[in-house]
């Protein structure tokens, strides 16, 4: 009795401690960022391009790639869903589509960048907006395919069976109904990944590199906000620091609000 | 010209995937017209297997296996067997003649109006009017009119359970089916709900002929006009429900409508 009361205790203490140790990182990392960002803030790198000392290109090159991939990966992705969950009946095929999905989403996403590096940068001869749009894609891809299988999951059998019940053809009652049903699923799903490639930097880092420039050439190397974070923080001069850190500052309210936009919408299925 | 038949089992036997033995062994029972058959029989008994073999609902799911035939009047009067379709179209056909209503609530996650103008327009049927007096009558017709018409296009998902089910049983009329079948169609409702569904089900009989599984002893000898008893895939006894409830041939059947097992 006494002993497993001070065992209680004890591991009570520790997961507490770990807790906070894990938040004081957070609030530390998040801390930091405000101030440094807040105090090196100033709209006016909201309408200059980085060649002028501002971010207006990078924050708009950074967003066409995120969502020219997210144009590509989301309808590949979601057909890959929509066969796993509703026509596999989890034969060979899915099974290995399954596994491979989930070994992509954890492979590194600088492998990812080197692929796209050899099978399209070495051939085209130079670096490209549309490398780092197909990098961003491919890192999507799995993450678009597991949330749909899941999604589709939650969705009741019995709903399936009253469309069917109903006189509804296999693929119509899928399309009209069961994706229906997980569309808000669905959607945080998207919106997460989304957020996860926006700040990506390895895969575009010798796909499209970047761009001192405002373009909207995908076949010339291209602006990107995270790869100018990594190369800014690195120039000696204070100026260039400044705006690494408002960079950085900007980027990562831009991942939080979608992340909070993403659970707002789930928050309210619940409801 | 009574005792018609609209449907018929008939040396019915059914296997799920992989299983080593039939769920279903050789049944023969008939589903008569404008009555309602009710089937009974403890859990694992397969009377909802039986159930969802007469609209093929099975074959959703691949690797099944029936043997025999299950016979389904035509227009003419004829009788033709349903085991024998192929074509999804046949069995989108047979669905719209068979319909069926679940355990749980499956309202779709669209207005109460497209709910019920679902299965209207997958059947074909395009134009306005005649979708909106179709989705009327199905709504009366299920008791359920009353209470929303004044929200027709708000979500079906805010209905409470029972008029979820109600707006189910409304859809599947609007198709006007020869046959509906009910799987347990009360099981997730509270008494109220219950009445009201029990009520609708005993009305419908006039326009359709009604198979309903049930565990409640109660709801199949209030409602029903035949009785199934089935036991470990065995039909043990088929019989008017006054008969079955009262002076059952088979000692099993007594035991199980007395609750001596089961």
């Amino acid at each position: 009795m006494n002993k497993r009361f001070l065992i209680n205790k004890i591991v009570l203490i520790l997961s507490t401690v770990a807790a906070t140790v894990g938040l004081i990182f957070l609030f530390w990392i998040l801390g930091t960022l405000f101030m440094k960002g807040l105090a090196t803030m100033n709209w006016s790198i909201f309408t200059n391009d980085l060649v002028d000392g501002g971010i207006r290109n990078l924050l708009v090159g950074q967003f066409m790639m995120a969502i020219i991939a997210t144009v590509i990966a989301v309808p590949i992705g979601a057909m890959a869903g929509i066969y796993l969950r509703e026509y596999s009946n989890n034969n060979k095929l899915a099974f290995f589509v399954r596994n491979l999905s989930d070994i992509m989403m954890s492979a590194p996403s600088i492998i990812i960048g080197v692929f796209v590096y050899a099978i399209y940068v070495d051939r085209v001869g130079h670096f490209a907006g549309w490398g780092g749009v197909i990098a961003l894609a491919i890192m999507m891809l799995p993450i678009v395919v597991s949330t749909t299988d899941n999604m589709l999951s939650l969705v009741p059998k019995e709903l399936r069976e009253a469309g069917i019940a109903l006189g509804g053809s296999k693929h119509k009652i899928i399309m009209q109904i069961i994706v229906k049903a997980a569309k808000v699923g669905l959607m945080t799903g998207i919106l997460l990944s989304f957020a996860r490639i926006i700040g990506e930097t390895a895969p575009l880092l010798f796909t499209s590199a970047n761009s001192q420039f405002l373009t909207f050439n995908l076949n010339d190397q291209f602006p990107s906000l995270t790869v100018s974070i990594y190369n800014l923080a690195t120039y000696p001069d204070q100026a260039s620091k400044d705006l690494a850190w408002a960079a950085s500052f900007v980027l990562t309210v831009v991942v939080l609000i979608i992340n909070l936009g993403g659970r707002y919408l789930t928050r309210n299925k619940h409801k | 010209m009574e005792n018609i038949d609209v449907m018929r089992a008939e040396d019915l036997s059914f296997t799920y995937p992989n299983a080593p033995k039939p769920t279903l062994k050789s049944i023969t029972m008939p589903i008569e017209k404008n009555k309602i058959t009710a089937l009974i029989g403890p859990s694992g008994c397969g009377k909802s297997t039986l159930l969802r073999a007469f609209n093929r609902i099975h074959d959703l799911y691949p690797g099944l296996k029936y043997e025999g035939k299950i016979l389904l009047q035509k227009e003419d009067g004829s009788m033709e067997n349903i085991l024998e379709y192929k074509k999804e179209n046949e069995l989108i056909k047979l669905r719209q003649r068979v319909g069926m209503i679940f355990q749980k609530p499956t309202p779709f996650p669209m207005s109460i109006y497209d709910n019920v103008a679902y299965g209207l327009r997958l059947s074909g049927i395009k134009a306005k009017s005649e979708l909106d007096g179709r989705v009327e009558k199905a709504l009366q017709g299920s008791a359920i009119w009353g209470e929303v018409k004044d929200r027709l296009n708000t979500s079906a998902m805010g209905l409470s359970g029972g008029q979820q089910q109600r707006l189910c049983i409304a859809r599947a009329v609007a198709l006007k089916p020869d046959v509906l079948l009910f799987d347990e169609p009360t099981s997730a409702l509270d008494p109220i709900s219950t009445g009201a569904i029990e009520e609708l089900i005993a009305e419908l009989k006039d326009e359709v002929s009604v198979a309903i599984v049930t565990h409640n002893m109660q709801q199949a000898s209030r409602l029903s006009d035949y009785t199934a008893f089935m036991y470990l895939g065995d039909l043990i006894e088929f019989d008017k429900t006054k008969k079955i409830f009262t002076n059952p041939s088979e000692k099993m059947t007594e035991d199980y409508i007395t609750g001596r097992f089961g």
